[in-house]
């Protein structure tokens, strides 16, 4: 009996050490940029704003938030397109090799990350006169996240009956019409999974665009973020802290948005 | 009038193939020539793997024959897509869109069309196939039975040439499917469009076609009205295969006009001598307790109840090796089990297979073949 009791508290001190341990720094974020002496523990705030206007007042602070949001959903929207276009002729089309040739570019993209990539991405770049735009960041990021895209949507394409397009095709409708009219509103999940996926990838992502970008008022929160330190090289801490806040609300509230408006539900229309 | 010419369908082999090579094909259409008639309502019958499937398929253009023509009216359509071809296709599943409601799946075919006021167009449809009620439904709120219907309305809007049907009835319950027969027959008749479909239940094609045509292997066995296949298969797979009671098939011999067969002896004037399958209807067969020269003895194997009529099943000669004749026996005069009884001919209903392929004798087919109202 005694030892059951000792089991249980046991249990249960142990995973109040596990939480508390991934919920302190998420505590950190939500108390500290109203510290008006901010550290690296949590602590109770002595409560200001005053960070926040601190923020303000760094020229690139909210235009990086504007330019991560630019990057962000063209990216989204480059990769929803083209991962869709290629999913489909890929889930529909017999291909030799078509499944060596997912697994192939799958490899690749993961395996050659960003700084293995980082000297001919920026001569590419270069070369195409891309340096230095938004273009070239949202090119280089959504190059690295297509073949999951593409391997994520496909998947969600093949377990779509054929009949509903094969049914659409005795009607006459052509094959951009077919996938426009049945085809995507059947995998919205998909869609939406990918897209949201692309999002919270590039929101984070800081090496291409750290590489790619020299101007900083093209520059996106992850590498504004990084330049918040004093003239000795010590992190500003209330900076860090209030910009760090105000860079993970647009994500979360996509999330919260995407999930209420799409939610993950599926419609009967076989019948089996 | 839909022309087949020599329609001939391979597709890769899948690999299992005996030889091991990869070159194995499998022949799903073998050179295969159709003719249906303007406003037939036809049938394409056949076990599973027969490729009745695939000739619809063809006809529709969902698949490219490797060979032939297919032919429409007066145009060669054997190199068209689909949507060219002017003909309306309903799938076994319905293929129902499910994101639209019943009036954008009616009306989907028109709007690739871009025929105007189709909403309306679409309950005018939907009316004549009762699903008034239900046009701002989706396909996943609909029973089968409506399911099917809006299907038939996504077809009938389009004003096709032909209907294509892929087993339209086999995805309802058993109760609802008779009463979806009766309607399509009634639709069809209104409608008078051509219309093809494929189903592998005999008793489907007998009720609904005007012309059935018997798929074996890729190539037809027998063309022919419901009557002619049920009454005269022309070979004994048809004999097999159509029929609610499989038809009794008994190996025998004819020897100077007389043809032995499991113990009966029977006439056969003007058949040549040799091997031969005599085939017999159960529903052509009467029970007798007496003994008799002219029918299959044997003892009760098995009795099955049909409702209003017993299947009998007679084990003839020996029980482990000997042959099996069934026989229909109206209710309340079904034997008992082990009893000893013969199975009688009716005259004129027996039919004979030599090679697989129906023998027309003369004797045979003598005065007792009025239509049955059966067929």
């Amino acid at each position: 009996m005694t030892r059951h009791t000792l089991g249980v508290l046991g249990r249960s001190a142990f995973l109040a050490l596990v939480l508390g341990f991934f919920a302190l720094p998420l505590l950190w974020l939500a108390s500290a940029p109203f510290d008006a002496h901010p550290s690296i523990t949590t602590s109770v705030p002595e409560f200001t704003l005053r960070n926040f206007r601190a923020l303000l007042d760094n020229p690139y602070a909210l235009g990086s938030l504007r330019n991560s949001l630019i990057q962000a959903a063209a990216s989204a929207a480059l990769v929803v397109v083209l991962a869709a276009l290629a999913a489909y002729a890929l889930s529909r089309v017999r291909v030799p090799g078509r499944d060596a040739l997912l697994y192939l570019l799958l490899l690749l993209s993961s395996v050659v990350t960003g700084t293995a990539a980082m000297v001919p991405l920026f001569e590419l770049a270069t070369r195409l006169d891309l340096i230095d735009t938004h273009l070239g960041v949202v090119l280089a990021l959504s190059g690295g996240l297509l073949p999951a895209a593409i391997f994520i949507l496909k998947d969600f394409m093949d377990a779509t009956p054929t009949s509903y397009e094969e049914s659409a095709r005795v009607f006459g409708a052509s094959p951009l019409r077919i996938l426009y009219d049945i085809v995507l509103p059947l995998v919205r999940p998909g869609l939406a999974t990918i897209a949201v996926w692309t999002v919270a990838n590039v929101w984070g992502s800081f090496l291409q665009p750290f590489i790619l970008l020299r101007d900083p008022d093209k520059a996106p929160g992850a590498v504004i973020l990084y330049t918040l330190y004093n003239e000795g090289g010590a992190p500003r801490l209330d900076l860090i802290s209030t910009f760090s806040l105000l860079y993970s609300l647009p994500v979360i509230v996509m999330y919260v948005f995407v999930s209420r408006r799409y939610g993950f539900r599926f419609h009967g229309g076989i019948k089996r | 009038m839909i022309v087949l010419s020599g329609l001939t369908k391979e597709f890769p082999g899948g690999g299992s193939g005996i030889g091991g090579k990869e070159q194995g094909k499998v022949t799903a259409l073998d050179r295969l020539d159709l003719e249906i008639g303007d406003g037939e309502f036809f049938a394409l019958l056949g076990p599973s793997g027969c490729g009745k499937t695939t000739l619809l398929r063809s006809i529709a253009g969902l698949e490219t024959p490797t060979a032939g023509t297919v032919r429409i009216g007066d145009v060669d359509v054997t190199r068209l897509p689909p949507g060219k071809r002017d003909v309306a296709m309903v799938f076994q599943d319905y293929a129902l869109f499910p994101h639209m409601d019943v009036t954008a799946n009616i009306a989907y075919p028109l709007k690739i069309k871009k025929v105007p006021q189709r909403e309306a167009r679409a309950a005018e449809v939907a009316a004549r196939l009762s699903l008034s009620e239900l046009l701002t439904r989706r396909p996943g709120q609909l029973s089968g039975g409506q399911q099917q219907r809006v299907a038939l309305a996504r077809a009938i809007a389009t004003r096709p040439k032909a209907f294509l049907f892929d087993e339209p009835l086999s995805n309802l319950d058993a109760r609802l499917r008779l009463e979806a027969r009766t309607f399509l027959k009634r639709l069809q008749r209104e409608l008078a469009v051509t219309t093809i479909f494929v189903t592998h239940d005999q008793s489907e094609a007998l009720a609904l076609a005007d012309r059935i045509a018997v798929m074996d292997a890729g190539r037809i066995a027998q063309i022919g009205t419901p009557a002619e296949v049920f009454q005269r298969p022309a070979t004994t797979f048809v004999a097999s295969f159509i029929g609610s009671t499989p038809m009794n098939l008994i190996p025998g011999e004819i020897a100077g006009s007389v043809l032995r067969a499991a113990g009966a002896t029977l006439p056969a004037e003007g058949v040549p001598d040799g091997p031969i399958t005599y085939g017999l209807r159960p529903e052509y067969a009467d029970l007798s307790r007496v003994e008799r020269e002219d029918a299959f003895g044997g003892t009760v194997a098995v009795v099955e109840n049909l409702g209003t009529a017993h299947l009998v099943t007679l084990a003839v000669g020996d029980p482990y090796e000997g042959t099996f004749v069934q026989a229909v026996v109206p209710e309340g005069e079904e034997p008992a089990l082990g009893e000893t009884a013969w199975a009688v001919p009716r005259p004129g209903r027996a039919l004979l297979y030599r090679d697989d392929l129906l023998v027309t004798t003369t004797t045979m087919s003598g005065a007792a073949r009025t239509s049955s109202g059966r067929a």
